[in-house]
């Protein structure tokens, strides 16, 4: 600790003023950046204060008032929440996180819903005409998309609340901020420049001429893909209207051309022909899925591969013999508490089986590990970060396979 | 949109049934204890705003607020809005306790049959 310097000592969150900003990133008042401040140090405080206290009273009240009732341990993941259920130290850390995200929701979405035609109108002016935009309003959302809002995020990423509408990729936008405490950088896209980076190390000779990234949403993991490989073509679907919307103005915002958005579901991507792409990248995105969707879209992008190109998931790692029940179990908070209802199931399965029922080769398969890319000046490093945040925290794991 | 709607469409509820890990009473006060810490937070960030901007532009000097000593008028003052202040935050614990009073206190339900009886 340096002599009671407490600028000297801080650890946390950066203010939320040295975000990046682009021409349709919301305006935000004074009063509407501390509320994102707050709430980015209330998810800090449960993660660095309030979890240690979870697990303390799990592993001496929890663990052992089930041992004594049943007459053995915990066996698995799922005993291991219920019983946590009945601990008072778990509920009030569940009760305060849900309540975090529910004021995130409403925090960003007032600041995007009172400019919501301003935004909509700088949207039009800076996609209109353009053929880099592909959306098809006759596109049926999938239950797994529809049935619960993810992340507790009213509307979820497709509902327009009128033509043109892009309040619903603003809100995502601006205010992620508040659930990983400024962990992905300037411009939320840690992940992306992650990725990038370990292409990069890892396979040096790579040099993909046209990349799709699955459920890319507003580009945040897309775009460093297209600014590392400057001659490629980035082609980012999703299935919602207005984060594609948001996401054309916002790249050509920031200067970067090479991109295309186009509505889909990656379920069916027939709109590509076969071997289309020379890198196909999901980041984040296997876990709002579900088995079946998840399984045709594994199949998309095997058919959509050229030989010699890469598939590449980044995920948060999957649950392993080794991982300790009670991180298993506050892993699957999201799942049931945050409306992530496929997270629990997605990372128990084995991936590398999906991966060769998909049309892949074992000894073709990949396997990494990324932590985000931020700007060090300013953002905190989560490769320096020793706090865990259970299924937030910007480390991921990475599959993927060459053909 | 309208400001009312945006301030509805704001707080809109998610799809997906709300999860309680409290009791429902205790876990809604806690929730409108949350939003107005979150308030206080907002508050307290935009003084401290203005305290920089007047120290910056001359307004104010480096630690006049912390060795602010108010006269004896605004002393007086400032200590009567802190007692208005909890009087007001704490009326129910002066209401419950008033009641202590009145055992004979009788339910306006119950005087509505009385007030109301035909005969």
């Amino acid at each position: 600790m340096s002599k009671n310097d407490p600028a000297a000592d801080y650890d946390g969150p950066p203010d939320y003023r040295v975000i990046g900003r682009h021409a349709l990133f919301p305006q935000t008042n004074h009063d509407e950046i501390e509320r994102i401040n707050f709430l980015a140090q209330m998810n800090r405080h449960l993660a660095a204060n309030v979890v240690p206290g979870v697990k303390q009273s799990y592993e001496r009240r929890v663990a052992p008032a089930f041992e004594a009732s049943e007459g053995r341990p915990i066996a698995n993941r799922h005993e291991a929440r219920k019983a946590l259920l009945q601990d008072p130290a778990f509920r009030t850390w569940s009760a305060l996180r849900r309540l975090t995200m529910e004021q995130r929701q409403q925090a960003g979405r007032w600041t995007a819903l009172r400019q919501a035609e301003q935004l909509a109108e700088k949207a039009r002016e800076l996609t209109e005409g353009d053929d880099r935009l592909k959306l098809d309003s006759s596109l049926q959302q999938p239950r797994y998309v529809s049935a619960v809002d993810h992340h507790c995020m009213p509307g979820s990423y497709h509902t327009e609340y009128f033509p043109g509408d892009v309040t619903n990729g603003a809100n995502y936008d601006h205010a992620g901020f508040v659930t990983t405490s400024g962990l992905l950088g300037k411009y939320s896209d840690g992940g992306g420049h992650a990725v990038a980076r370990w292409v990069k190390r890892n396979l040096p000779d790579f040099q993909p001429k046209q990349i799709l990234e699955i459920g890319g949403t507003v580009g945040h993991s897309s775009l460093p893909l297209a600014q590392a490989f400057p001659e490629a073509e980035m082609t980012i679907v999703d299935l919602g209207a207005p984060v594609l919307r948001y996401g054309l103005g916002r790249a050509k915002s920031l200067g970067v051309d090479n991109v295309r958005f186009v509505q889909a579901s990656g379920e069916d991507l027939s709109i590509f022909p076969d071997a289309s792409f020379d890198w196909i990248q999901t980041t984040m995105f296997l876990h709002e899925l579900s088995t079946s969707s998840m399984r045709a879209i594994m199949a998309e992008t095997r058919r959509l591969l050229r030989p010699g190109g890469i598939v590449l998931h980044v995920e948060q790692p999957q649950y392993a013999p080794e991982m300790p029940l009670f991180e298993q179990a506050m892993r699957d908070w999201d799942a049931y508490y945050n409306n992530e209802p496929f997270w629990s199931r997605m990372h128990e399965m084995d991936l590398d089986a999906e991966m060769i029922a998909a049309g892949f080769e074992r000894d073709q398969l990949i396997h990494g590990g990324v932590t985000a890319v931020v700007d060090r000046d300013l953002f905190p490093d989560a490769a320096d970060d020793d706090k865990e945040d259970y299924g937030r925290k910007a480390a991921w794991h990475v599959i993927g396979a060459t053909v | 949109m309208s400001v009312t709607d945006a301030l509805r469409g704001a707080g809109a509820k998610p799809a997906g049934k709300r999860p309680y890990f409290l009791d429902a009473e205790v876990e809604r006060v806690l929730a409108i204890t949350m939003s107005i810490a979150q308030e206080l937070a907002v508050s307290r960030q935009r003084t401290d705003t203005l305290e920089r901007l007047l120290l910056e532009k001359g307004v104010l000097s480096q630690g006049e607020i912390d060795s602010f000593v108010p006269d004896r008028a605004a002393a007086a003052e400032r200590a009567l809005w802190n007692q208005e202040y909890i009087a007001r935050i704490l009326r129910i614990v002066q209401q419950e306790n008033e009641a202590v009073d009145r055992p004979d206190d009788i339910a306006s339900e119950d005087v509505a049959a009385e007030v109301g009886a035909q005969s």
